[in-house]
């Protein structure tokens, strides 16, 4: 027990202080570096907990795919100009302290839900209880849930997942001139006599081909 | 102290969604960090969602992160193309200088 709140307070804090360094860091790319030292470790948080497939899984895709997604952004677009230079500069002076203050106000209300919060026996038996199944792994109790209870919900995150990657691809397709591309209504509608033409070819003379 | 419960998580996924907040007030320079810190405030509520999902044993919670994760990475995707197409048409990607629709 006392090795699983050594590794917890381990993981967290890295977890806290990697958090802070995206937002502070000067540099983009470190944020991005930052941004997935915090995923790794709370996926490290969240095997421990006993959710293995749900840390497996964002792994996978924050790391693997999104973090990624924002390295590849950073290094498309100019890195000169993205220096990350918060609290600098005049004229958004006004905007620290409103900030800050509005910030430290949701922190200490969060705070103040979670130190308050206590859970009442009688409330956990009004949840429509799908309960934890301990002699089945995770994975296995979250296929069986997720496939009946929640089929729907699964077809529409496919549906938003389907949506975002043809708006991600219609947003960043550009036509550039003077680039050969396919035209397949011209490839299509192709006839054969404009396309084959047969000649009579004398003897010992060959055909002279025009380009 | 060395009892790890509810409200450690708790406590940990209320750390990280105000350091989100913090990072999209504070900073008036990058729209991608600011993009960064969206995803740190959905982490933490990912952290809440499995936290109480264990300490309630119930498995909705669990569920509801696998749909976080999915909106989460089409906002990223979308988000980013976005930040691309307008850093074609307008040459920065500045938050002070992004004021094409004077607000």
């Amino acid at each position: 027990m006392i090795i699983h709140s050594i590794f917890f307070y381990i993981f967290s804090i890295i977890a806290i202080f990697s958090a802070i360094m995206v937002t502070v860091s000067r540099n983009t790319v470190h944020s991005v570096f930052f941004l997935i030292l915090d995923f790794i470790s709370i996926s490290c948080l969240f095997i421990m907990i006993g959710a293995e497939f749900i840390g497996m899984i964002m792994l996978i895709v924050y790391v693997g795919a999104v973090a990624v997604l924002f390295l590849f952004v950073v290094m498309m677009l100019n890195v000169s100009q993205q220096k990350n230079e918060w609290l600098s500069g005049e004229k958004n002076s006004n905007h620290i302290p409103i900030g800050l203050l509005i910030s430290s106000v949701i922190f200490f209300e969060l705070i103040i839900v979670a130190g308050g919060w206590k859970y009442k026996p009688e409330l956990i038996k009004s949840f429509n209880n799908i309960g934890i199944d301990l002699n089945t792994t995770n994975t296995h109790a979250i296929g069986n849930v997720l496939y009946t209870d929640y089929i729907h919900l699964f077809q529409i995150s496919g549906m938003i997942l389907l949506v975002a990657m043809i708006g991600a691809i219609v947003l960043t397709f550009r036509n550039r001139e003077g680039i050969k591309r396919q035209s397949y209504f011209n490839q299509i509608s192709r006839e054969r006599n404009e396309a084959v033409e047969v000649v009579d070819v004398e003897k010992n003379k060959g055909v002279k081909i025009d380009v | 102290m060395f009892e790890i419960g509810l409200g450690h998580y708790l406590l940990l996924g209320a750390t990280i969604f105000t350091i989100g907040v913090v990072g999209i007030f504070l900073n008036r320079k990058n729209i991608i960090v600011i993009l960064m810190s969206i995803e740190l405030i959905l982490l933490a509520v990912n952290i809440n969602l499995v936290a109480f999902s264990i300490y309630l044993n119930d498995l909705s919670g669990q569920i509801f992160t696998l749909f976080i994760l999915t909106v989460a990475a089409a906002e990223a995707a979308i988000g980013l193309a976005i930040i691309v197409i307008y850093y074609r048409n307008s040459g920065t990607i500045r938050v002070q200088e992004i004021d094409k629709l004077k607000g």
